[in-house]
Parts: C-alpha cells; sequence; structure tokens
C-alpha cells in the first residue's frame, strides 16, 4: 500500500492504495464520488474523463498513485454555490444527454476543449470531442450545447454578464 | 391549464442529477458488496475436461468459487426459452455456468466471489480449466452447410424453419413480365450500450427476502425468473432497475446467467454481492445482432409495381435462442414497408453459430428487412429506368387504404395491420428536404470538381407499442405530491419527463409536483419491460388512464366538499375550481385529505380528515362500499395489435475517387410518430438511432475468425462512431395520430436506425455507379469493390451507363480511379418486356 496526498472537488484527502489502483477507483470506491464511471477499461471512451490539475485525463488510464500530489475535478466539484457550470446547463437546455452515462465525462471532455479554444467551430468541437463515445445522442445536441455554453462563457468572459438561465430555467418549471 | 405540456419540447426531469454526477447506475450502488468476476470459455466449441481452481482458493480475499457442480436445482438447470414459437423445433439455451459443454467464446464456466474486483480477478487467473476443442462453425455459410453441427442434436444448425405466403406467389411470379433476384448480406452488430449489464443483490436473512438490482429493460421479468430460478415466493424477490446506461435491447434478455448467479451467491454467502460488466465481457457475453443472409425475388411490371415477392433468408441466431425466433419473424414481417407487394412470402432459417447469443437490438430485425426491400426498389427503378423516389410511390400503400392488413402474423403473434400513416405525404416531405428534384445538377456540378457524390433512399413501417399490456398508478400526497410509477424501465428515454407531461395534462397539475418512478417492482409488479418502441405507447397511455380515473375521483370528492356539480369544475395547477368562478377552489392536496378518513391527526392537513373534524353523513359509513380511501388511481393499457409507425430517409454521400473514403455530407430524416408528447425527446431519440444506423452501415461489424475468436472486442477495435463521424441529422415531423389508442401516439424509440443501411448503400451505389449488396462498408471494402468493377466482375447500373453515354466525351476518368473502358453488359435492358436475369451480383467478403 502506498500513501497518497490528492486534492479532490476542493477537498484534500490522505489514503492508503495498492499501486495497481486506478484513479476512477479510487475515486469511485475509496471517495464515494460515483459520478465518474467506467465505459470500456480501455480509455476509448472517455465516460471516466476527470481534470487533473485542469487538463482533461481518462481516469481508468491513470493510477491513483499518479495523482499524488495533484489535484483532480470531477463532475461533481464543477457546479459552484449550487449554480450550474455552464456546459452543464447547455446539456440540460439543448436535450445533449439521454442515458446520461457519457454525460459526465463528455462535460468534462467539452470545458478542456472550451478552456483551449473559447470560440471553437463545429468541426473543432467534433474533433475535441473525439475520444469520448456516446450511444444515445448521435452527438447532435451535444455539439449543440458546447456551441451554447461557448457562446455563454464568451458572453461571461466579456462582462456583458448575459445568462440566459434565468429564462431557460423558469421554461424547465413552467 | 395556463401551459401547453402535452406535446410541448420540454427540458427534461432527469437531467439535473445526471448533469452533476448525481445519476445512480449499478456499479454506484452496493460499495459494501463483494465483487464476482467469471472464467469464461476461450474456445468457440469445446468440451469441458476438468477445472482447477486449487490455485486460488488461497489468494487473500476470495470468498467462494463455483463452478456447475456447485448450482443446486433448478440454478443448475438450463435458462428459460422466454419466448417459444411452435416454429421454433430446436431451441436451445445455456447454463448459468457451462456444464460439460461450451458453445461460444465468452460463455461463464467459473465464477468467483472475493472481496473486490482486483482479488476475484487475481483468483480468475490462477483457475486452470481443461477443454477439448470441437469442430466450430461461424458465419451462415458454414451453419447452413451443416457439416460441423454447434448442438449434437440439432441438424442442419437449424433453430427453426418458417414460412408465410399470402397470395399466390408461383402464379403471380411467372404472370409478371420482370424479374430480378438479389443476394443480399448483412454483418452483426451491437447494442453496446455506454453501460454494461450489472447485477446487485442482498439477502435479508431475518425476513428471508432477496432485494436485487440489475442494470435491465425488465425488472419484473428479472424478477419473476429468479424468483423461479430460486424457488422463492415472488413476494420474497423485489426487482430494482437503478439507472441505467442505455439498453438498446441487449438488456430485455433476461435472465442472464448473472442475474441468476449473483442473488443465488448472496443468499449462500449471507453478503451482498455485486457483478459489473466490462466492455469486454460484454462484447464475448452479452448478444449480437443483424447477421443476414438474404435471397430475394421479385416480379414486376412495366411501371415498377411489385406483383410478387419471395424472399429467403438465413438468419445466424448465434449459440442459444433463449429470445427465441423474435429478429427473424420482425425482419420476415416488417420487410413490406410502406409497400403492398401483390404476393408476398418469406421463408427463413434460424442457424445456430459458435458465436455470442442473437437477440433484439435497437432496430430488431426492421434494418435487415429494410435493407432486402429498398435494395430491390433500386433495383426495380434501376432496371426499369425510372426516378427511385417514384418506383416507391407506386408501390406505397395509400392513406385510404388504412388501416391496411397485410395477412401476415407479427412478432406479437397479432395481425400485421397498419393503423394510420400518409406514406405519400411523408415522401414528398422528403424530396423536399434533401432537394431530390435538384440533386442531377448538384451531382453535374460536383462532377466538374472532380468529386463523387450519390443520393439514397430508404423507407419504413415499424411495428411499434405491442403488448400485452403496462400499467400506471397515481397517487396524490396530502402536499399535492404526485406520484406516479409504472413498471416498465428506462435507459434514458425521459420517462421521468414524459409520463409527467402526460399526468400534468391530464391532471391539470404542475410539472414539479408529478414524480415518475419506473422499474421498481416494489412500486407496480404488473409490467412487461421496455422494448419494441413501445413504452411512450403502453405505459402513456396506461397511465393517461389511471389519470382520468383519479381526475374523476378528485372532481367527485370536491364537488361534494364545494356542493356543486362535478360538470362545474376544473383543475387548474393543482386546484380544483368552479368554473368561471376560480375563487371558488379546493387544492387535490385537500381533496387527498378528504379521501381518506382519518381518526389521527397527524399533522394539519391531515386534522381537517379526521372523525370531529367537520359535518358527514351519520347513515353512510366514511368509505363508501364502491369506494377507496386516498386520492390515486390505477389503470392498464392492453392493446388488440401494434401501432404502426413510418419513416423515410435520404442521404447524400461522398466518396472519394482515390481513397473511397465514405463521408456523408447530408442526412435527412422524416418521421411519423403519430402525436408526440415532447418533441425534443423524439428527435433525440432519432439522433440516436441514426448514428446507431451510421455505425452500423460504414463502422461496426462482429470480426470473428475461423475459430470463433472475436478479434474486436473492445473499443479499440471495434469502431463504434464519434463525433467526428456521425453527420448532423435534418429532421422534420409528421403527425399522423393512432386511432387505436386515447393519446394518439406511436413509439419511437427505435425508427432512427433501421432504414440507415440502406439508405448509404443506395446512395454509394448511386455515386459508384454499381450495385451494393453487403453493409456495413469499409473504405477498402468499396476500393476492392471498384477494382472488381473495373474487372468486369461487377456490373454497372444502368443508369451508371446510361449517364456515361451522356457524359461530355473530353473528360477523362479521375486518375488512379480505374474506371473500365468498357462497362460490363448489363443482364437487363429496361423495358424490354421479357424476363431476365439477376443484374445484382453476390460479392464474396473482402
Amino acid at each position: 500500500m502506498t500513501r497518497i496526498h490528492v486534492t479532490v472537488d476542493g477537498v484534500a484527502y490522505s489514503d492508503e492504495v495498492e499501486p495497481r489502483t486506478l484513479l476512477v477507483h479510487y475515486l469511485r470506491q475509496s471517495l464515494g464520488k460515483t459520478g465518474t464511471v467506467v465505459g470500456c477499461d480501455t480509455s476509448n471512451c472517455g465516460a471516466c474523463t476527470v481534470h487533473l490539475d485542469g487538463v482533461s485525463v481518462k481516469s481508468c488510464n491513470v493510477l491513483a498513485v499518479q495523482a499524488d500530489g495533484h489535484e483532480v475535478t470531477t463532475i461533481e466539484g464543477l457546479a459552484e454555490d449550487g449554480q450550474l457550470h455552464p456546459v452543464q446547463q447547455a446539456f440540460h437546455e439543448c436535450h445533449a444527454l439521454q442515458c446520461g452515462y457519457c454525460t459526465p465525462g463528455m462535460i468534462m471532455q467539452a470545458c478542456d476543449v472550451l478552456k483551449d479554444n473559447p470560440d471553437p467551430t463545429e468541426a473543432e468541437i467534433r474533433e475535441g470531442l473525439e475520444g469520448n463515445l456516446c450511444r444515445c445522442t448521435g452527438y447532435h445536441n451535444i455539439v449543440k450545447a458546447v456551441q451554447q455554453a461557448a457562446g455563454q462563457m464568451r458572453s461571461a468572459s466579456s462582462g456583458s454578464g448575459e445568462t440566459a438561465d434565468a429564462t431557460e430555467a423558469a421554461e424547465v418549471s413552467a | 391549464m395556463t401551459t401547453q405540456m402535452f406535446g410541448a419540447p420540454i427540458r427534461r426531469k432527469e437531467d439535473p442529477r445526471l448533469v452533476t454526477g448525481g445519476g445512480r447506475y449499478l456499479d454506484d450502488l452496493g460499495n459494501d458488496a463483494l465483487a464476482a468476476a467469471f472464467v469464461r470459455s476461450p474456445h468457440a466449441h469445446a468440451r469441458v475436461v476438468d477445472i482447477d481452481a486449487s490455485g486460488a482458493v488461497d489468494v487473500e480475499g476470495v470468498v467462494a468459487i463455483y463452478t456447475h457442480e456447485d448450482l443446486p436445482g433448478a440454478v443448475g438447470e438450463p435458462l428459460p426459452l422466454l419466448i417459444p414459437h411452435p416454429t421454433l423445433t430446436h431451441g436451445r439455451t445455456g447454463y448459468a455456468l457451462a456444464k460439460d459443454e461450451v458453445n461460444h467464446v465468452g460463455e461463464p464456466v467459473v465464477m468467483v466471489v472475493a472481496t473486490d474486483r482486483y482479488v476475484a480477478e487475481d483468483a480468475c487467473q490462477r483457475i486452470r480449466v481443461t477443454y477439448e476443442q470441437l469442430p466450430v462453425v461461424v458465419g451462415i455459410e458454414k451453419a447452413r452447410d451443416g457439416e460441423a453441427l454447434v448442438h449434437d442434436d440439432v441438424p442442419g444448425n437449424v433453430a427453426a424453419h418458417m414460412t408465410q405466403e399470402v397470395g399466390d406467389v408461383e402464379a403471380a411470379m411467372a404472370r409478371a413480365p420482370h424479374h430480378l433476384t438479389l443476394d443480399l448480406d448483412i454483418e452483426r452488430s451491437a447494442c453496446t450500450p455506454m453501460e454494461g449489464k450489472g447485477v446487485y443483490a442482498r439477502w435479508d436473512a431475518e425476513r428471508d427476502e432477496l432485494r436485487m438490482y440489475s442494470s435491465t429493460q425488465t425488472s419484473t421479468g428479472v424478477r419473476a425468473a429468479v424468483a423461479a430460478k430460486l424457488g422463492l415466493p415472488l413476494q420474497k424477490v423485489e426487482c430494482i432497475a437503478p439507472d441505467v446506461g442505455g439498453g438498446f435491447g441487449v438488456k430485455i434478455m433476461h435472465p442472464w446467467p448473472e442475474e441468476v448467479l449473483v442473488p443465488w451467491a448472496a443468499r449462500l454467502i449471507g453478503q451482498p454481492v455485486k457483478w459489473v460488466e466490462d466492455r469486454r465481457e460484454h462484447f464475448i457475453s452479452s448478444a449480437h445482432e443483424r447477421g443476414q443472409l438474404q435471397r430475394v425475388t421479385v416480379g414486376f411490371d412495366d411501371d415498377g409495381r411489385v406483383l410478387a415477392l419471395d424472399v429467403k433468408f438465413w438468419h445466424d441466431n448465434g449459440a442459444y435462442t433463449p429470445y427465441g425466433i423474435i429478429v427473424p419473424i420482425i425482419t420476415s414481417t416488417q420487410l413490406l414497408g410502406p409497400y403492398k407487394p401483390g404476393a408476398y412470402r418469406c421463408e427463413f432459417w434460424s442457424l445456430y453459430t459458435n458465436t455470442v447469443l442473437v437477440t433484439p437490438y435497437r432496430g430488431a430485425g426492421r434494418p435487415q428487412g429494410c435493407f432486402a426491400m429498398e435494395r430491390t426498389m433500386d433495383s426495380i427503378a434501376d432496371t426499369l429506368g425510372l426516378d427511385r423516389a417514384e418506383v416507391r410511390a407506386r408501390n406505397f400503400i395509400l392513406p385510404e387504404e388504412m388501416p391496411y392488413d397485410h395477412g401476415l402474423l407479427f412478432q406479437d403473434g397479432r395481425p400485421l395491420k397498419y393503423d394510420s400513416g400518409d406514406f405519400p405525404a411523408s415522401l414528398a416531405k422528403l424530396k423536399a428536404l434533401v432537394g431530390w428534384d435538384d440533386f442531377a445538377a448538384y451531382r453535374a456540378a460536383a462532377e466538374a470538381e472532380g468529386r463523387k457524390v450519390g443520393l439514397g433512399i430508404g423507407c419504413y413501417v415499424e411495428g411499434t407499442g405491442v403488448g400485452p399490456y403496462e400499467g400506471g398508478h397515481i397517487q396524490i400526497e396530502t402536499s399535492g405530491r404526485v406520484n406516479v410509477s409504472t413498471g416498465l424501465t428506462s435507459q434514458g428515454q425521459g420517462h421521468e419527463t414524459v409520463f409527467a407531461q402526460i399526468v400534468a395534462e391530464e391532471l391539470g397539475v404542475r410539472l414539479e409536483d408529478v414524480h415518475v418512478t419506473t422499474g421498481d417492482t416494489r412500486r407496480m409488479p404488473y409490467a412487461v419491460g421496455t422494448f419494441a418502441s413501445r413504452a411512450a405507447v403502453m405505459s402513456g397511455n396506461a397511465i393517461a388512464l389511471a389519470a382520468r380515473n383519479v381526475r374523476a375521483k378528485a372532481l367527485r370528492i370536491a364537488a361534494d366538499a364545494l356542493e356543486v356539480s362535478p360538470d362545474d369544475l376544473e383543475i387548474v395547477d393543482g386546484t380544483v375550481r368552479v368554473k368561471g368562478a376560480p375563487t371558488t377552489s379546493i387544492s387535490l392536496g385537500t381533496v387527498s385529505v378528504l379521501s381518506n378518513p382519518l381518526r389521527y391527526a397527524f399533522d394539519e392537513a391531515a386534522r381537517a380528515a379526521t372523525q370531529f373534524a367537520g359535518t358527514f353523513d351519520p347513515d353512510k359509513p366514511p368509505v363508501a362500499d364502491d369506494d377507496e380511501p386516498g386520492l390515486e388511481g390505477k389503470d392498464f393499457y392492453s392493446p388488440t395489435q401494434a401501432t404502426f409507425a413510418n419513416g423515410m430517409h435520404a442521404a447524400i454521400v461522398e466518396t472519394d475517387p482515390v481513397t473511397a473514403e465514405i463521408r456523408i455530407l447530408r442526412y435527412c430524416v422524416i418521421h411519423d410518430c403519430g402525436t408526440m408528447i415532447n418533441p425534443m425527446i423524439v428527435e433525440g431519440q432519432v439522433h440516436g438511432g441514426v448514428a446507431q444506423g451510421v455505425g452500423g452501415a460504414l463502422y461496426e461489424r462482429m470480426a470473428y475468425d475461423e475459430s470463433g475468436q472475436l478479434l474486436n472486442a473492445s473499443f479499440m477495435d471495434f469502431l463504434m462512431p464519434y463525433a467526428s463521424e456521425v453527420p448532423t441529422v435534418e429532421a422534420d415531423h409528421l403527425e399522423t395520430p393512432s386511432p387505436l389508442n386515447p393519446l394518439g401516439i406511436k413509439g419511437a424509440g427505435e425508427a432512427g436506425c433501421i432504414p440507415v443501411s440502406a439508405v448509404i448503400a443506395s446512395a454509394i451505389e448511386d455515386a459508384e455507379g454499381f450495385p451494393i449488396t453487403r453493409m456495413p462498408i469499409s473504405p477498402s471494402e468499396l476500393w476492392d469493390l471498384r477494382r472488381r468493377h473495373a474487372g468486369g466482375e461487377v456490373p454497372s447500373l444502368h443508369r451508371a451507363l446510361h449517364r456515361a453515354l451522356h457524359r461530355a466525351p473530353h473528360r477523362a476518368p479521375h486518375p488512379g480511379l480505374g474506371r473500365p473502358t468498357s462497362p460490363a453488359t448489363p443482364a437487363t435492358t429496361p423495358r424490354d418486356g421479357s424476363t431476365t436475369t439477376a443484374a445484382v451480383t453476390k460479392e464474396t467478403p473482402a
């Protein structure tokens, strides 16, 4: 067993782990962070995508010991103060999820894509999400959601402060 | 009602938990459970000679190791044959753990239970199984020749042989002025939901009760099967489907071996046990579908009308037939699509192979049937020199002919009788959407740039909402909370939202007050399951009927309380009020209080229902003889037959003149599933279906080698499309209500994927100028077809020859294309009026 110190979703943890333990299993079984799921075991589907020091990684392809001394953000740590992240909100508004199993990884990857390229074309979004599989949506609405989130994040960061959330939220609960 | 609920693109109630990581899938449950893992057969066909687990028993953390010898009574008997059929004369099912013989790679042989999955797999590695290999049957040709047998007692590997005929096919064929024969081939694919299967079971020794969770499409089915296997009263078994990460058919099969073994072991060990399928296990031990060889013979007149259609096909059912012959039955009946052949005969053989078993995958035999029919339509058009859409239109069943009875028996054992549909209107919409009539100009412009483009089309009809029944239960609490339950399960279809929309509309309550539970046998023990595009039709209508019952009861109680006639009342936003005098009102929560006469006032609301709270008639009992306490209602919907949705797709593809890469430039869909509850969700279903269809048309196949090894059993090698491969879908809808059910709805779940292989084949063929008869097709296969076409082995389409003749002579073929200098002579000529031979030849595998 090896002791690791890792910060997950803003909380510091210190645990003994087997050297062979995958990061995703450490998150799920040791920390109870089941929001990050496993879809393939071969790093092809991206369902387990998390951010390691702010960069997306497939957590089934990282050993827990490799996260020692690093910071992990999962889907469970993305919303701030009860407010959905713009990508989460856009996934809801654009019907970009059905069964929801790929969604945590897809959202984490979309965040990573938008961090590198705040104004991507449709082709750039599709290329940026190549590595995350979805079997339900045909990606159509996922691409739309990432486009919408990109627009919202750009307008938020440019200070216009326009948020479509309120009107959309009202529509949801109509 | 202030807001229209039914028919509105309401955003989903499921989403808030699923976008935040709050979903609860099977493996998110039972963190304290022991983990199961399996030793699976590495051979496709072998006798199990010896199992030596001695190296595994000492692995620290191993709790139990089981082989078939350990399985008592029914647990050790063959798994059930779920859907018997008179023509399934040689149905065979496997065992939960292999007994003596294995029939496909991946069949479970040994079960290990340990403290965690890592340890369980360590132990599996140390178990030595000795096999004696047997001859292997892989592929339909090898199954059909019958030289080697999958099951010793099944001659010719034939599980079932079935024929249905309407009209006199021989006579009609003889009278037809034109004939064609097509040999067609469709490869295997699989559902591959993002979440594999999984089972988690807890045994309560104090109460002798089992609670199990399964990532299933039928919790009631699993419950009944497990109770039967374990010899438990049904009352002592509960099964819950938690959030399920996709199904697409594979999870309607039950009980899977693990669904029997995990609860059995949990009871025996006295601790919770969980098994979660990994991706490789899903490929080699769940289920596949699609694989068929087909021979279509068609007789038609000068106008392209089909006079006789004679179809034979050979269906690969894999190693076992636990789900019966549903898939080939659907192929044989749904093949007809929107058309009315003069006479029709379909004969099929369902064959065993030493491969993973075959059970329904989204579309469930329809994509194959659609492929056969649509390839036939294209061939007729090409032979006669007619427009492909026009030939289809000439064969359509017309709206005034509805209901249209084909005279065949459908998969539910009931008549194949279309209830409604407007096929000419759908075709007109599709042609407008894709720009059908302008395509010649588009092609000419593309050709001028040295590009090859083609236009394809495919039409289908889908029987949806098959019975026998589903139920809905609605209960309104004193808080005004509306609890809705139905027994079928959810795998992403948005049932929590669409069923809530139905209840909000029917009852007059707010959407946020409605809470839907699916797939929990504690809440609704009578149910069938989610498959065959049936959930909205079956449970939607059951829930609507239940809501109408609850509404009637609420109005009756409120009318008493308000001393008005029920006819004068309406329900708006959860409040019953007098029409035109909305201040005279009573909330549904209060009606719920009044519906349940109480002795004890546990809260303020309850106080109003107690015996000294108000006036009542002392001559009447608190609950009338014909009444029940509580503001709740239940109803079931059980139709006499399926309702038939339909759709038409068109695609424009571009094929690279050098590399033969195939790109979909546009994909257009016209979809008619009757009245839509939530168009946003219907479109999502269509998008996802098309994506699966594209996967099946261009990328996905099960690459078995001759020894029965699945060579691509991972997402590394099985090419499931990413966002970079799936085109944008342009969709439009027609809403032809079903006359069969109260809501006028038809199913939508499977629709999107049904015609895609047919459409893409049609478009590639149109681009290339030679027939495409085998799907999926890869660039290398297309490249090889071009080579063979250039060599004269593959004939040209008639229209390609025609186009070539009219093409400007100065344009040289693109370098590297290898276009033949003298195209192959066609086997038929248009409108010659004589009996002709096939224009389509069968390719051998590349």
